[in-house]
């Protein structure tokens, strides 16, 4: 490569994404089944396109103000209110945000310094290590274990805490484990965090998807409310991904230093898309409610089937994924894809395209229509035939 | 158990044990509900959703307003039972509005469509006029749209 000296070092070393080069593989393919893909087959409610179609229509097409829609902004903070009961003032503590992604840059990068270390509960979604990094921090990593539900546990937390400690990333319901953290799961670890001081960014785009039962913020608790970051977005809940509309609730002080370094980044999130926004904020519970049935039944389905064929699978809590374990192949979670898509057509996401912790699993994503998930077991069952 | 209802009204064709999976029930016992269901007539019947268009056969198919004076005791429910039990009327519904019945009416043709109506529909106890529109294309049916592309899947194979 000839920039190799001249480029910023972080950036050349940093590895491409693990699921990036396994895209790349698959798509020289024809015919592939995939159930490797991290965001839900629903179409967006007709309502919400609509209300992003009048706003073109309306010319509705400019910059909006920094942090949002004010509009946008109050939507945001009934709906923590109305569903997770926690307080958000919409003129102090909220920025909307380019998607989830663009919420966990700004944080990342208005609070870490070189020498600064971020927590990072692994195996986790690719771009959280990526984007520590670029902040100029190191990554602490913490195996979340099977055995312990890809929980994070005070015991765990305790070991990986340094006096240079800036931040822990947590993603409950998660990315790729389908793990989730209860009000009685945090309330070991608050103490902890209160101690130690340190921030906690919980990224809670899949809050939605939390099936046994209600998802709880470690918003909630007030006694770290300050310190706590909140991501979260439309993307999951409402099926809007492609909208790419996230925001973050935070401490007021925080949100004005936030929101320096997202108005010189990228002004505003798509104003369109924050119109749909307000329509799924207001009007998308039924929406919800009905995909999240869906979702439900599909995790019932697969889990069922996938230990029919002999891969043993726990039941995830959360999110549209399971991640079992695929040693009863002998074979690493690279290998188990590349073969599979070789000889059955079938894209995975090998595990440790999520961390060094995953190795040794595969992410399935369940956001697929029943005859989609059907085919992909047929697939599997006879791949595991020949390789267990 | 609205759940499985609402499974098999969107597909009629899941098997009890997918059926079973999907509800982490065993398949027993989603066997015997459904066994219920039919003998209480919650379940009434099973169709297929057919483009005819697209299978370039003809059918007509008219929509019918129906006025009429109700019955003493029974109200409505005799007229309508009259009607329903044409084999040409594929679903009738008591409406608010400018009539009192809504009929979608089946025929080979125009012609069989039209002497459906005047020569048993119209002349029927109780009704005093009917209002007969025919459908000139179906667009969508039991929440089933027929245009093309609506439910391709766009996504990327593999993304984070």
């Amino acid at each position: 490569m000839i920039f190799d000296e001249e480029i910023n070092q972080t950036i050349r070393y940093m590895k491409p994404s693990g699921i990036r080069k396994f895209f790349d593989i698959a798509a020289t393919k024809k015919g592939v089944v995939s159930l490797g893909v991290g965001e839900p087959d629903f179409i967006t409610p007709w309502h919400i396109r609509e209300a992003a179609i009048h706003a073109i229509e309306k010319g509705r097409t400019f910059y909006t103000g920094n942090k949002g829609l004010p509009v946008l902004q109050e939507a945001i903070c009934a709906y923590y209110k109305r569903k997770f009961n926690i307080d958000y003032a919409p003129k102090e503590n909220v920025i909307v945000t380019v998607g989830g992604s663009e919420g966990i840059d700004v944080v990342l990068r208005a609070l870490c310094q070189p020498g600064d270390e971020v927590i990072l509960p692994t195996p986790a979604y690719v771009a959280y290590a990526a984007i520590i990094e670029m902040a100029g921090a190191k990554v602490v990593e913490v195996d979340l274990k099977e055995e312990e539900q890809f929980k994070l546990t005070p015991e765990a937390l305790k070991k990986a805490l340094s006096p240079k400690t800036k931040a822990v990333i947590l993603n409950f319901p998660g990315n790729p484990t389908g793990g989730i953290m209860t009000k009685e799961d945090y309330a070991k670890i608050v103490p902890i965090l209160k101690e130690s001081g340190i921030f906690a960014i919980t990224d809670e785009i899949y809050a939605e998807l939390t099936y046994e039962g209600k998802h709880f913020s470690l918003a909630g608790f007030d006694e770290v409310k300050d310190r706590v970051i909140v991501i979260n977005g439309f993307s999951k809940a409402y099926s809007m991904t492609g909208y790419r509309v996230g925001y973050i609730l935070a401490h007021r002080d925080l949100i004005d230093m936030f929101n320096k370094v997202h108005q010189y980044t990228i002004m505003c999130a798509s104003t369109p898309s924050q119109y749909a926004a307000i329509e799924a904020a207001y009007n998308g519970d039924d929406d919800i409610e009905e995909m999240f049935q869906s979702f439900r039944q599909r995790r019932n389905y697969i889990v069922r089937e996938l230990n029919r064929i002999g891969l043993k699978t726990h039941m995830p809590q959360g999110a549209f994924y399971v991640f079992p374990s695929i040693r009863c192949s002998g074979m690493n979670s690279q290998d188990f894809c590349e073969k599979l898509l070789e000889e059955e057509n079938l894209a995975l996401v090998p595990g440790d395209a999520f961390g060094k912790s995953g190795e040794g699993y595969v992410r399935i994503s369940y956001a697929y229509s029943l005859d989609e998930i059907k085919i992909a077991i047929e697939k599997l069952e006879h791949f595991l035939a020949r390789h267990s | 158990m609205n759940e499985l209802l609402k499974l098999i009204e969107n597909n009629a064709r899941y098997e009890v044990k997918d059926l079973a999976a999907c509800l982490g029930e065993e398949d027993d016992t989603i066997g015997k509900q459904l066994e219920d269901y039919r003998k209480e007539g919650i379940i009434a019947g099973y169709h297929t959703i057919i483009n005819w268009e697209k299978a370039d056969v003809e059918i007509t198919k008219a929509i019918i307003f129906v006025s009429c004076v109700p019955e003493r005791v029974a109200g409505y429910d005799k007229i309508a039972e009259r009607i329903s039990r044409y084999p040409e009327v594929e679903s009738l519904y008591l409406i608010s509005g400018k009539a009192e019945f809504l009929l979608q009416v089946n025929g080979k043709n125009m012609r069989e469509v039209s002497s459906f109506v005047a020569h048993k529909l119209a002349p029927t106890d109780g009704v005093n006029g009917t209002e007969t529109m025919f459908v000139l294309k179906e667009y969508k049916k039991y929440g089933v749209s027929f245009f093309e592309g609506e439910h391709d899947d766009e996504r990327l194979l593999v993304t984070p």
